[in-house]
């Protein structure tokens, strides 16, 4: 019940955040700027870096519940690989996504 | 119409589930249903063929195939509505449930489950109190109305993917009927429904493809009910009610 929950919940969450993203990409997309000039704005921006990490952790939680779903629907596994496989998924998203904030964020201090 | 084949080549399962399949010669006729062609065997062709009907006429739910592939109820099944010209129809015993002999197939599974998602009235009043006064204008009466007719054929059953991949989910018809018991103003058993309903294998399993509420005879729709039901734990869950 608790990962149901969680799993709509995160859903949920990121249909706003999913329509701010798609506005945000129209309208960078429109006024055709470039990609060093979208850095130029995201760098330093705590407001934008907030805004991705949550949509990053919502995403590594909501996709990791789900494929949890389908392994114990298509994969004749218990639910402890099912749970093991939730975490290491679900990790790896956070990892990626949280990777991609801080280089969107903080431009250098990755490479 | 019967201009077409004169006879119906039927396969039929055979066995136990490491049967086989059986063809037989049966007469085509401008009215008949399925079951008329299982009987038609039964009694002209083959005496030891095993199947189950009751009531013939779409009321006791007993009569539920694999016909052509889909599962149906077989005596209000036409023969023109699943046979094209070349005459062929295969017949097997329901999905999802495990094979008993031929076309029976052992409905305790679907009934247990139904048992263990409350699906069963729970009294609160005795027969000394007045009677209960419903209305049948309420929103929950006519939620419960809507999936009330259900025969429990275990065509739904049938059908549904997560039936075939969870075995520990309740199943459409189950979910479907605690959906009736959950709006029923009489019933006293909405706590205990609804942590049967959101355990391990509840509503909560269910994708919601609609493969039931394709299937249904009646033209039921137990998504809509299971996602009743979901609303329903969702709401007990923030109020406290559930883990
Ligand atoms: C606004 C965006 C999204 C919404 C509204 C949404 C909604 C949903 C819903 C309602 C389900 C349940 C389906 C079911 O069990 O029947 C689901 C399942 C799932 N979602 Fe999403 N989702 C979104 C984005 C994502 C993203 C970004 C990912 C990838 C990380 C993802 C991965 C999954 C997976 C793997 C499942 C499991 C499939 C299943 O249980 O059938 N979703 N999603
Ligand atoms: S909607 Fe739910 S109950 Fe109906 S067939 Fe799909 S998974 Fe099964
Ligand atoms: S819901 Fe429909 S298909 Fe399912 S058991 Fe009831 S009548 Fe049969
Ligand atoms: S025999 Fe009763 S429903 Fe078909």
């Amino acid at each position: 019940m608790r990962l149901y929950i969680l799993q709509r919940g995160t859903a949920a969450l990121m249909v706003p955040l999913i329509a701010i993203h798609l506005a945000l990409i129209v309208y960078a997309t429109g006024n055709g700027l470039t990609a060093s000039e979208i850095l130029a704005r995201t760098r330093g921006s705590i407001a934008w870096g907030l805004f991705y990490q949550v949509f990053v952790i919502a995403a590594a939680v909501h996709g990791a519940i789900g494929l949890r779903s389908v392994a114990r629907d298509w994969l004749r596994i218990g639910p402890r690989p099912q749970t093991g496989l939730m975490w290491g998924f679900g990790l790896l998203l956070l990892a990626f996504g949280t990777r991609a904030v801080i280089a969107v964020v903080f431009p250098g201090s990755l490479s | 119409m019967s201009n077409t084949a004169k006879h119906l080549s039927v396969s039929v399962w055979r066995g136990f589930a490491d049967g086989h399949y059986q063809t037989f010669e049966v007469p085509r006729q401008d009215n008949q249903t399925v079951l008329d062609v299982v009987t038609w065997i039964q009694r002209n062709t083959e005496p030891s063929l095993a199947y189950r009907f009751a009531c013939r006429v779409g009321v006791c739910g007993s009569c539920a195939m694999t016909v052509n592939g889909r599962p149906r109820w077989t005596c209000r099944t036409h023969i023109s509505k699943v046979v094209d010209q070349d005459g062929k129809l295969e017949l097997a015993p329901l999905a999802n449930l495990p094979p008993i002999k031929d076309l029976v197939a052992d409905m305790r599974p679907f009934f247990d489950k139904w048992e263990k998602a409350e699906g069963k009235f729970h009294p609160s009043k005795t027969r000394v109190d007045p009677m209960a006064t419903i209305s049948p204008e309420t929103t929950k009466r006519q939620a419960a109305d809507k999936a009330i007719e259900c025969i429990n054929c275990g065509v739904c059953y049938a059908a549904c993917d997560s039936v075939r991949w969870n075995p520990a989910y309740l199943g459409p018809a189950a979910l479907n009927r605690a959906w009736t018991l959950a709006n029923d103003e009489r019933d006293a058993g909405g706590p205990q429904r609804l942590k049967a309903v959101s355990a391990n294998g509840g509503c909560h399993s269910c994708h919601s493809h609609q493969s039931c509420e394709q299937h249904c005879p009646i033209g039921l729709n137990p998504t809509e009910s299971i996602a009743g039901l979901k609303r329903l734990t969702v709401d007990a869950y923030i109020r406290g009610e559930l883990s």
